[in-house]
């Protein structure tokens, strides 16, 4: 029983980060209608960036806070030159394009910083007791600070000026604009916030399993893909339920040793066992071609 | 010979590059003294011909977007790999290439069936829910073979065996005249036209009724099959097949090919995919150690540019006005009369795709659910 | 009376709520040339959807030529002998004029050969290839598209584009055709074309047409029998002289 419960929290702060990534891609996909390809790599140009800053200064949180303007900034740049030029053409196209950034992001970190995996390790709190059970500090403390920016990402769109804009573009964007939302600002605002959160996943993931290398974020880039597609993509809600979720199957399925090596396949065979039941996710839209 | 005359030369114009070169590898092949590095790369070219054309019938021809094609090929690598190291040991007096043929076969319709099952969800999504559905389907087959515990090799590899290097290219290149043979005969057929009618209105098909089911799964078993072929291929091409070689990014790659080939175009994917190799291979072994990571880097603007330069809204009138194919088109002077076009013969390899922004994105277009009708349907009117 | 080719019963169907359409009766005889008008939103194109099979009624049956056709798949319902138009059309844009035809002509018995035949470039593939084009060119002759065949179906005027689609349902060889506002974005003298072009269809090559239409004269002037709609049920049905008279549809098109 307490395994149990040791187990579905590590999943649930596992899920926390994944779900932080996740609502990057699904914002994204929601309001710029394109899937953000490079978003895994800005975790890890995040990642390196805390990494340089904490040998530098001996203390990581300063360099997550330079992470987080650094990856903005790179959102929008990257938004600024290789999507927004693209914007009207062709889906398929803007895909390819963000796959060439993705390319561009790695082969750029491995010139500059090497492919060798660089091992920080930052504060180790160890292990207190909790009810009993005994949890990483660091685990409590990612649980904690990603539900608190859960809850902070979904009061902001729902009642600042511009979370409601957000959400008008990602229903219309032709309407909003007639509304006079500018959509360009709408869309950088959106990078950057996704870039940032992908900035502070980068800290907790880096944290956790303290190895930074140029492909750090493509898999967990991936996998949070495919957690926002379960959750529906372009749901805020659905895609920290993606991110849970598969936080929680993956905290699950490495605890058992026969389990352990198939983690990302069994990660996967749920995402397609859930998209076949339900197509446009748990909680997505469903979308109907008119006739 | 009124016959011969007849023919459209333009239409088989691939036949006969592909075949001169196929021949004139079967020389190099006789003459047996190919250095190793001329070997590895046209026996790459054609196992990158076979998945883009193969991919290309997915993407291109029916429209659906697939990440997941490396996932055929490592079914086919590993199924056809095993069977051929165990043929080999259990009967030492069977002739290799008949092993090489059995493992052909036996690994491309093991890809073929799993083509089958992944064009299961292809009936229910589209777009990027099946990218990444495709994506996933790769990488579960992955790691299932990884850590197989040892029935198909270990985290390090596979033993497989293999032929003679100098006959390698050659045999690969008549796989790519099959490959061609096959899709283009399905494409410049009554089938290939109820493929492409899929991609472009599949309501409009359905309508006009067109088995949108039965020809979906023959598209992904048939593209699987070839995926399943060129994977046997590439684990004859080295002494261990490994798991890490069929990642994400290699299907990707394959789409990079099939995008930049021009979608719908088999002759694009060809020589994309015979461009793409070459600087690979040339920028790998120029670019030694740390430098080896500027191909990466190059591969990437260049990807950048090009697609921005063809698709970027902005830029259509600089591309009218400077395109190599208009500036042909000015010198011959040659017009499209359509009087002079044998019926529908005229445009059958080089179909443009325009993919809608609606078509992509549209999340789930199952039929019977709740959907306010008639308003939106006035719109247009 | 000659038989009867399109027949429904009680069929309706609800969105969530909404009762989009309820309780329709219609019989449609063969050679029949019959019109469904109403409103915008009266439910005319979901009538069209519920009997090509893209949405399921939820009450109901119908029947084409006595066969209960009720919940069956789009192409099934297609190969039985149902075909339609769309109203915002639905051309394969990519594809030349004739390429469309052909495509409808794809499930002919007459045309059958199969994905090995073509593979294999069997004479039978050379065979039914020239005996689809020679079909289809005759096809395209009725709605007077021949000499554009070789064109992008995308590169072709709007009205002509609504020609290729009826060319197209003609080619899946029909019992019903269903035309949804084939007149729509036509001139006068476009829709004078149509109407003979359907005429024709209907006395030449006996098919039933159903069409939907919002042009009265081009319905008076065409159709033997009409049904009038508004919001999803039916107000009145009869020859349209009588059924276009009716006090009800009259306040319905007029208000009040």
């Amino acid at each position: 029983m307490e395994q149990i419960i040791t187990t579905l929290i590590n999943g649930l702060s596992a899920g926390g980060t994944y779900a932080m990534i996740a609502l990057g891609y699904t914002m994204v996909y929601g309001i710029a209608k394109m899937l953000n390809f490079a978003h895994g790599d800005v975790i890890m140009v995040g990642a390196y960036t805390i990494f340089i800053f904490f040998t530098m200064l001996g203390n990581p949180l300063i360099g997550l806070l330079i992470a987080v303007v650094l990856c903005m900034l790179l959102g929008i740049t990257i938004e600024r030159l290789a999507y927004r030029p693209l914007r009207g053409a062709s889906p398929l196209a803007v895909l390819i394009t963000a796959i060439g950034v993705s390319y561009l992001l790695q082969a750029l970190a491995q010139i500059v910083f090497g492919a060798d995996i660089k091992r920080p390790v930052f504060f180790d709190f160890g292990k207190i007791s909790v009810f009993g059970l005994s949890i990483a500090v660091s685990t409590l403390i990612t649980l904690i600070a990603s539900a608190i920016i859960m809850v902070v990402l979904s009061l902001f769109v729902k009642y600042t000026r511009t979370g409601r804009a957000m959400i008008a573009v990602s229903e219309d964007r032709g309407a909003a604009e007639l509304m006079g939302i500018s959509v360009n600002k709408i869309i950088v605002i959106t990078f950057a916030i996704g870039s940032a959160l992908a900035a502070v996943a980068g800290f907790f993931m880096i944290w956790k399993a303290p190895s930074v290398s140029p492909t750090l974020g493509a898999l967990p880039g991936i996998k949070a893909f495919a957690a926002a597609v379960i959750g529906g993509i372009g749901s805020l809600p659905g895609a920290m339920l993606g991110g849970i979720l598969m936080g929680i199957v993956g905290a699950f399925s490495n605890s058992f040793e026969f389990t352990a090596p198939y983690t990302d396949a069994i990660v996967f065979a749920v995402l397609i066992l859930i998209l076949l039941v339900r197509p446009s996710g748990l909680l997505g839209k469903k979308r109907r071609e008119k006739v | 010979m009124k016959a011969l005359m007849n023919i459209k030369w333009k239409h088989y114009i691939n036949y006969v590059v592909v075949g001169a070169f196929t021949i004139y590898l079967a020389y190099m092949a006789f003459a047996g003294d190919m250095p190793r590095s001329q070997t590895t790369l046209y026996t790459d070219i054609g196992v990158t011909i076979i998945l883009a054309v193969s991919l290309s019938m997915v993407v291109g021809f029916l429209g659906e977007l697939s990440l997941g094609h490396a996932g055929f090929m490592c079914v086919g690598a590993y199924v056809g790999g095993k069977l051929a190291a165990t043929f080999t040991e259990m009967f030492t007096d069977l002739n290799e290439y008949i092993i090489f043929v059995i493992a052909l076969t036996v690994g491309g319709l093991a890809a073929m069936l799993c083509g089958f099952i992944i064009g299961l969800p292809a009936l229910r999504l589209r777009g990027d829910y099946l990218a990444i559905v495709t994506l996933a389907f790769g990488e579960i087959v992955r790691i299932i073979f990884l850590n197989s515990g040892g029935v198909f090799g270990d985290q390090s590899g596979m033993k497989t065996p293999r032929l003679d290097r100098q006959i390698l290219p050659f045999i690969s290149f008549i796989l790519v005249l099959v490959t061609l043979f096959v899709t283009q005969n399905i494409i410049r057929s009554k089938h290939g036209r109820a493929i492409t009618a899929i991609r472009d209105s599949e309501i409009a098909a359905k309508a006009t009724g067109i088995n949108v089911t039965k020809y979906k799964l023959m598209v992904f078993a048939i593209a699987a099959l070839f995926a399943g072929i060129a994977g046997v291929l590439s684990s004859y091409t080295e002494n261990k097949i490994q798991a890490a070689t069929y990642d994400y990014n290699y299907s990707i790659e394959m789409l990079v090919i099939v995008v930049l080939g021009g979608m719908g175009s088999i002759n694009g994917a060809i020589v994309a995919s015979v461009l793409i190799t070459y600087i690979n291979n040339v920028l790998q072994t120029q670019l030694q150690g740390n430098m080896a990571v500027l191909k990466n880097l190059i591969y990437a603007i260049v990807l950048i540019v090009i697609v921005i330069y063809n698709n970027a809204p902005a830029l259509k009138g600089f591309r009218e006005t400077y395109n190599i194919k208009n500036l042909f088109s000015k010198i011959f002077a040659k017009k499209h009369d359509p009087s002079k076009v044998h019926d529908d013969e005229a445009k059958w390899d080089r179909v443009p795709t325009k993919i809608d922004i609606d078509e992509v994105l549209s999340v789930d277009i199952q039929t019977g659910s709740p959907y306010a009708p008639d308003k939106s349907e006035k719109e247009k009117n | 009376m000659s038989k009867v080719v399109l027949k429904t019963e009680n069929l309706g169907i609800s969105f969530g709520g909404l009762k989009a359409v309820q309780d329709l009766n219609l019989e449609i005889h063969e050679g029949q040339l019959y019109g469904l008008v109403g409103p915008n939103g009266a439910g005319k194109t979901t009538v069209f959807n519920m009997i090509t099979g893209v949405y399921k009624p939820t009450t109901g049956k119908f029947w084409l030529d006595g066969e209960n056709l009720t919940g069956k798949k789009q192409e099934t319902i297609n190969h039985k002998g149902i075909a339609r138009t769309f109203q915002n059309i639905r051309l394969f844009n990519n594809m030349t004029v004739i390429r469309n035809v052909l495509v409808g002509l794809h499930n002919q018995k007459e045309f059958r050969c199969s994905m090995l035949e073509s593979i294999l470039r069997l004479p039978r593939h050379f065979k039914t290839e020239k005996a689809m084009r020679e079909r289809a060119k005759e096809i395209l002759r009725i709605v007077g598209l021949e000499e554009e065949r070789n064109n992008l179906s995308c590169s072709l005027p709007y009205g002509k584009q609504r020609k290729l689609e009826i060319a197209r349902a003609l080619a899946t060889n029909p019992k019903l055709l269903c035309l949804d506002e084939p007149a729509a974005g036509m001139n006068p003298h476009e829709t004078e074309e149509l109407m003979d072009i359907v005429r024709r269809i209907s006395s030449e090559y006996k098919i039933t047409i159903l069409l939907i239409e919002h042009d009265m004269k081009f319905v008076s002037g065409l159709c033997d029998e009409i049904t009038v709609l508004n919001f999803g049920t039916v107000l009145a049905q009869g020859t349209p002289d009588v059924a276009l008279n009716d006090p009800e549809v009259i306040k319905a098109y007029i208000g009040g």
